[in-house]
C-alpha cells in the first residue's frame, strides 16, 4: 500500500490479533479506481462475449470449492462465523452464486422496440463501468459475492473494499480470482477503514457506481458523497428491524424453533434478523415459555467446534454495544427473561437474551442491536399486527408464521418489507432478489434483478423507410 | 486390430488433433485462412485424384451401436440392425440397432417413469445446470474422438466439426445450463381482488427427431433446452448418422443424468419416427429435416394426441447482393453462404441475387472461387467439402443439374460426378438463373449455387419472398437503411447483414411459412419444452392492488 500503513485484524474469540493487514487510504484507492478504468476502457473484459467471461467466472468458482476449508477457516477467525456454517453453507454459496451470474452473463439482453412513428429502435444494455463495493463484516464471503458476481457477469470491473473487521477472505478471493484468469485490473482489493478508504471510494469522480452493505447512518454519507461528488448511481442495503408474526394457527414447536434461528443466527449480527417477534395472544404464553427453555439450551462458545450453536460478536465494538442495548431495555421496563450477560471475559461472547413486555415505541423495539436479542410482543388481531410490524422506518425482511391461505396472501402484501418469508426464514436464494425498502435501502442483490445494478440501459434509434410493417 | 489402434494414436499425434479456434461461427473453421481477399489460396488442380485416394482411417472406435433406453444400451426389440456407411466410399462403417415401434414404446415408457416418478424434475434447477455443464466439460475433453465420429458418419470436413461443431455444441449445452436455474413465469395483475401467478412448468416427454447434415448440433439444439427445462426426452437420430448421438449420450450420462431422461433411437423415419409422433405418451414433438416430412410429423401429431409440435424445415434462401457490396467480400460470403458443409444446410444461400452493375464480375469471381474448391476425403486438412451424405441425395443433385441445363442455365463450372467411389460432386455454379426454373424452386441440399441478376431493391425483395419457404437470407449492402429496410421486408426467420451463417447460441433460429414453426436457441427455445399454468387465488383486504 501507498503510506506503508497497516492495521490489525483480530479474533473475537479471544480479542488477540491475528494478522496485520495493509490499510488502503485514498491514493490507495485512486490506484485502484485507475488500474479498473484502464481494465475497462481498454482491457479485455468487457470485450469478450458473456460466454468467455462465464467460462472464467466457473473456474473461479471451481477454485473457491477447492479452497472450501481454508476460506471458512480464514472467516471463522475474522468474524467468529461458526466454521461449519460457513464450509457447508456460506463458502459453497458464494460460489454457487458466482456459477449463477456466469449463467447469467451470456444471456443479457437488450429489446427492439414497438415507437410509434417510422423509427427502428432498440435498447442496448450496457456495462456501467467502473463500480466501487463496499462489503460489511457479517458476512465476509457472501456479501462479496453478492456484489462482485454480477458485477463481473455484466462486464464491469470493480474496487472491493472489504470491512476493516474482515479483511483476510477478500484477499484469498482476490488472489483465486487471478489464478482462475480474471484479467488484471477487473477485481481489485483495498483493505481499510470506511472514513478513510470507502469515504474516497463513494467520492470518487470516476467510479461509476457504488454498491454498499453496512448500516443505515454510514448509507445516508456514502449516497451524500455520491451526491457531492459525480451523482454516480448507489445500492444501499442497510439495516433492518425484521418483525417476525406468529398467528395462533401456526405449530407452536415449529414457530419457536424459526424464531430461535430468526433471532440468533450469526449471534444475531444480519441485517435481516428477525427480532420484533409479535405472537397472537393465543399461544403467546406457550411460545414465550418455550422460546426462553430454547434459548438456555444454546450453546455459545468457540465457532470452530461443531457442537457450538453461536459464536463470539465480531468486534468490542459491537459487543459494548449490544450490552449497552441490553441495558437500556431493562432501563425502559422490558422484562428480561433469559440471558442479557456476557458468558466468559475473553473474548466477546454474549448469551442469547429475551425481552418480553416490550411496546413499539421502546428503542429496544426501534433500533437495530445487530446482537443476540429477542423481543417477544403479543397481538390480537392482522390489522393491529400489520400496523406494528410497519411501524418502524426499516423494512427489509418479514416472517409470517401461519396455515392460512388467505392469512397468508394478506399479510404478505400489506407488510412493507423487500422479502417475506412464509413458515420459513432466511430462504435465501441466487434466483431470488433480495433488497429493503423504506430505511432499509433499494436496489437488489441475487436474482437476475441485480444485473440491473451494473448495467445502464442505452436506447438507439435510426429512421426507418419503406417499411412494410411498423 | 493392434496395428489398426497404432495407425488410429499415430494419427492422432500426427495433427488430427486441431487446434480449436472460438466457435462462433460455422464458417470460422475455415475463416482463419481465408479472410483476406487476395490470400494464396491452396491450389487442387486434381479433385478427382484426391477422391479416389485410399480414404484416411478415421482416429476413432465405434463403440456404441445399440440403442440407448433406460440407461442401458440394448439391441432393438426384433433384433434387427441397419447399415450406417462412410460416403467417402459407401461402405459400412458399422452396423447399428434398428429400433421400431416397440422400442419406442419402451423408450417412451422409460422417458415417462423418468419423468413422473424420477428424480429429474424433482431436482433443483441448479442440479440439472450442473449435470449439463459436467457435460459440456466431458465434449470437450473428448472433442476429437467426437468430431472424428462426426466426420467419418456424415462426411463433413474434420476441420469442421472438430473446431466448430463440436465447440458449439459444448457452447450450446453451456448456454442451456444457464437457463435451467432461472426460468421465470409472471406475477400479473388481476383487474380485482385476486393474487396470481403463472407458473412455466417442464412439459413432460419430449420426442425429438434430429436430421443428418448436422447430427451433433441438432442433438445439443435440441436436448439442451429440454433437458434444461426439467423434462425428459426421446431422440431419435437420422438413418444415415446415428453414430454421434449414441456416444455423447453415453458422456450424459457419464455427467450424472439419471437413467430414462435421454433415450436414443436409431431408426428409420417411416417407423422409429413415426411412431413417436404418434405415441400418445409423448407430450412434445420438434422435428428437424425436409418439409414433406413435417407435414407428415404435424399430421401424426394431430391425429394422436394433439402433442405441439415445432418444426425446422428447408429453405431456398436468398442472398442478395447490393451495387453498393464490396464485391470480393461478397463473392467469398455467398460461396460459403452455399456450399458449406457440401451444400447440406436447410438455410443455405441457394439463390444468389446480385445486382446487375456488379453482376458480371461476381459471376467471374464466383467461377474462380468455385474453382478452387478442395473436395476431397474430409480427414485430409485442407479439404473444404467432402462426399455428400448417400447415394440417393447424390442421385438427386445430379439431377437438378440436368435441370439447370435443360431449363436454359448457363453452367459456368462444375455439374459432374469428382472420382469414382462414394458420393463426390464438383462444386457447380449457374448463372443467368430465372426465378421459374426448378433449380430457383427447390431445395436442392448439394454444392450447386444459382445466381439470379436484378435492377433493384424493391424487385429482389418481393422475387426474394416469392417462395413457399421462409427460412433465412444474407443482404450484402453498405448502407444502413437499406440493411433496415430491406431486414424488415423480408419473410424469413434470420436476416444476416454482411455475413452469414452466425449461429451463436442466443440467436433465434426457425423459419417463417413452409420453412416451419416456432424458433429454436436462445430464450426462445424455453417456450417449446414448457408448460404455462396460471395459478390463481382470492386476495381479502390486499393493501394494493
Amino acid at each position: 500500500m501507498h503510506t506503508g500503513k497497516t492495521f490489525e485484524t483480530r479474533d473475537p474469540r479471544t480479542g488477540e490479533v491475528i494478522a496485520k493487514i495493509a490499510e488502503g487510504d485514498k491514493a490507495d484507492i485512486d490506484l485502484a479506481v485507475k488500474a479498473a478504468r484502464e481494465a475497462f476502457d481498454n482491457g479485455p473484459w468487457p470485450r469478450m462475449p458473456g460466454c468467455a467471461r462465464a467460462r472464467i467466472m466457473h473456474r473461479f468458482a471451481d477454485l473457491v470449492d477447492q479452497h472450501v476449508e481454508e476460506l471458512a477457516a480464514l472467516d471463522t477467525v475474522d468474524a467468529g462465523k461458526l466454521f461449519l456454517m460457513g464450509k457447508m453453507m456460506d463458502i459453497p454459496g458464494g460460489a454457487n452464486l458466482l456459477r449463477y451470474y456466469a449463467g447469467a452473463a451470456d444471456k443479457i439482453h437488450g429489446e427492439t422496440l414497438k415507437m410509434a412513428r417510422p423509427l427502428h429502435g432498440y435498447t442496448l444494455k450496457e456495462p456501467v463501468g467502473v463500480v466501487g463495493h463496499i462489503v460489511p463484516w457479517n458476512y465476509p464471503t457472501t456479501m462479496f459475492f453478492f456484489k462482485v458476481s454480477p458485477a463481473l457477469a455484466a462486464g464491469c470491473t470493480m474496487v472491493v473494499k472489504p470491512a476493516e473487521q474482515t479483511p483476510l477472505s477478500a484477499l484469498f478471493y482476490a488472489h483465486l480470482a487471478k489464478e482462475a484468469g480474471i484479467p488484471d485490473g477487473v477485481l481489485n482489493v483495498v483493505p481499510g477503514f470506511g472514513p478513510t478508504a470507502g469515504a474516497a471510494m463513494a467520492s470518487h469522480m470516476d467510479v461509476d457506481k457504488i454498491s454498499f452493505t453496512g448500516s443505515t447512518e454510514v448509507g445516508r454519507l456514502v449516497m451524500q458523497a455520491a451526491a457531492m461528488s459525480n451523482l454516480k448511481p448507489v445500492s444501499l442495503e442497510l439495516g433492518g428491524k425484521s418483525p417476525v408474526i406468529v398467528f395462533d394457527d401456526a405449530d407452536v414447536d415449529m414457530a419457536v424453533n424459526l424464531v430461535n434461528m430468526a433471532t440468533y443466527m450469526n449471534k444475531g449480527e444480519i441485517c435481516v434478523a428477525g427480532t420484533r417477534i409479535y405472537v397472537q395472544e393465543g399461544i403467546y404464553d406457550a411460545f414465550v415459555k418455550k422460546s426462553v427453555e430454547l434459548a438456555k439450551k444454546s450453546v455459545v462458545g468457540d465457532p470452530f467446534n461443531p457442537n457450538v450453536h453461536q459464536g463470539p460478536q465480531v468486534d468490542k465494538d459491537q459487543y459494548e454495544k449490544v450490552l449497552k442495548y441490553i441495558d437500556v431495555g431493562k432501563s425502559e421496563g422490558a422484562t428480561l427473561l433469559t440471558g442479557g450477560k456476557p458468558c466468559s471475559d475473553k473474548g466477546y461472547y454474549i448469551e442469547p437474551t429475551i425481552f418480553t413486555n416490550v411496546t413499539d415505541d421502546m428503542a429496544i423495539a426501534q433500533e437495530e442491536i445487530f446482537g443476540p436479542v429477542m423481543a417477544l410482543m403479543k397481538f390480537k388481531t392482522v390489522e393491529e399486527v400489520i400496523q406494528k410490524a410497519n411501524s418502524t422506518r426499516y423494512g427489509l425482511a418479514a416472517g409470517v408464521v401461519t396455515k392460512n391461505i388467505d392469512t397468508m396472501n394478506t399479510v404478505s402484501r400489506s407488510v412493507r418489507s423487500g422479502v417475506v418469508w412464509v413458515n420459513c426464514y432466511f430462504a435465501f436464494d441466487p434466483d431470488a432478489p433480495f433488497g429493503g425498502c423504506k430505511m432499509s435501502g433499494f436496489g437488489k442483490d441475487m436474482g437476475t434483478d441485480a444485473l440491473e445494478k451494473y448495467l445502464h440501459t442505452k436506447t438507439v434509434v435510426t429512421p426507418l423507410y419503406n417499411t412494410p410493417w411498423l | 486390430m493392434v496395428a489398426r489402434r497404432a495407425a488410429s494414436s499415430f494419427l492422432s499425434r500426427r495433427g488430427l488433433l486441431l487446434p480449436r479456434p472460438p466457435a462462433d461461427s460455422l464458417l470460422r473453421a475455415d475463416s482463419a485462412r481465408r479472410s483476406l481477399p487476395g490470400a494464396v489460396y491452396r491450389f487442387s488442380t486434381a479433385p478427382a485424384a484426391t477422391a479416389d485416394e485410399e480414404p484416411i482411417k478415421p482416429p476413432v472406435e465405434v463403440k456404441y451401436t445399440q440403442l440407448l433406453i433406460n440407461g442401458n444400451f440394448v439391441d432393438a426389440a426384433s433384433g434387427r440392425t441397419f447399415p450406417t456407411v462412410d460416403p467417402r466410399t459407401g461402405e459400412v462403417i458399422a452396423r447399428v440397432a434398428e429400433g421400431d415401434a416397440e422400442d419406442i414404446d419402451r423408450a417412451v415408457a422409460a422417458a415417462r417413469r423418468a419423468f413422473d416418478e424420477g428424480p429429474w424434475p424433482r431436482m433443483t434447477a441448479y442440479e440439472r445446470c450442473r449435470v449439463l455443464l459436467r457435460f459440456a466439460d466431458l465434449m470437450e475433453r473428448h472433442n476429437d474422438e467426437i468430431a472424428a465420429l462426426e466426420s467419418w458418419d456424415g462426411g463433413k470436413p474434420l476441420e469442421q466439426s472438430a473446431g466448430g461443431e463440436v465447440p458449439m455444441a459444448a457452447r450450446c449445452m453451456r448456454y442451456y445450463a444457464g437457463w435451467a436455474d432461472k426460468i421465470h413465469g409472471m406475477v400479473v395483475p388481476a383487474d380485482g381482488p385476486h393474487h396470481v401467478q403463472v407458473l412455466r412448468e417442464p412439459i413432460g416427454v419430449a420426442g425429438q427427431i434430429i436430421p443428418w447434415n448436422f447430427p451433433l448440433l441438432m442433438f445439443a439444439w435440441k436436448v439442451g433446452p429440454a433437458l434444461a427445462c426439467g423434462n425428459a426426452v426421446v431422440l431419435k437420430t437420422a438413418e444415415q448418422t446415428p453414430l454421434s448421438a449414441l456416444y455423447v449420450a453415453s458422456l450424459l450420462h457419464e455427467a450424472g443424468l439419471p437413467d430414462g431422461v435421454l433415450n436414443v433411437v436409431p431408426g428409420f423415419g417411416p417407423t422409429a419416427g413415426a411412431a413417436l409422433c404418434s405415441h400418445m405418451g409423448v407430450d412434445k414433438l420438434a422435428f428437424t429435416g425436409s418439409t414433406g416430412t413435417g407435414k407428415i410429423i404435424l399430421e401424426l401429431a394431430a391425429r394422436s394426441n394433439l402433442k405441439p409440435v415445432t418444426l425446422e424445415l428447408g429453405g431456398k434462401s436468398p442472398f442478395i447482393v447490393m451495387d453498393d457490396a464490396d464485391v470480393d467480400q461478397a463473392v467469398e460470403l455467398a460461396h460459403r453462404a452455399l456450399f458449406f458443409n457440401q451444400g447440406q444446410c436447410c438455410c443455405a444461400g441457394s439463390r444468389t441475387f446480385v445486382h446487375e452493375s456488379v453482376y458480371d464480375e461476381f459471376v467471374e469471381k464466383s467461377k474462380a472461387r468455385a474453382q478452387r474448391r478442395v473436395v476431397g476425403d474430409p480427414f485430409k486438412k485442407g479439404v473444404e467439402q467432402g462426399p455428400q451424405i448417400d447415394g440417393q441425395q447424390f442421385k438427386k443433385i445430379l439431377g437438378y443439374v440436368k435441370s439447370g441445363v435443360d431449363s436454359g442455365a448457363t453452367l459456368v463450372t462444375g455439374g459432374e460426378r469428382v472420382g469414382s467411389r462414394g458420393f463426390y460432386i464438383q462444386p457447380t455454379v449457374f448463372a443467368d438463373v430465372e426465378d421459374e426454373m426448378k433449380i430457383a424452386q427447390e431445395e436442392i441440399f448439394g454444392p450447386i449455387q444459382s445466381i439470379l441478376k436484378f435492377r433493384e431493391v424493391g424487385e429482389v425483395v418481393r422475387r426474394a419472398n416469392a417462395t413457399q419457404y421462409g427460412l433465412a437470407a444474407g443482404v450484402f449492402t453498405r448502407s444502413l437503411d437499406t440493411a433496415n429496410a430491406v431486414a424488415r421486408a423480408l419473410r424469413v426467420g434470420t436476416v444476416w447483414v454482411n455475413c452469414y451463417d452466425v449461429f451463436d447460441a442466443a440467436i433465434p433460429f426457425g423459419g417463417y411459412k413452409m420453412s416451419g414453426v416456432g424458433r429454436e436457441k436462445g430464450a426462445y427455445s424455453l417456450g417449446n419444452y414448457l408448460q404455462t399454468k396460471a395459478v390463481v387465488a382470492p386476495l381479502r383486504d390486499p393493501a394494493w392492488l
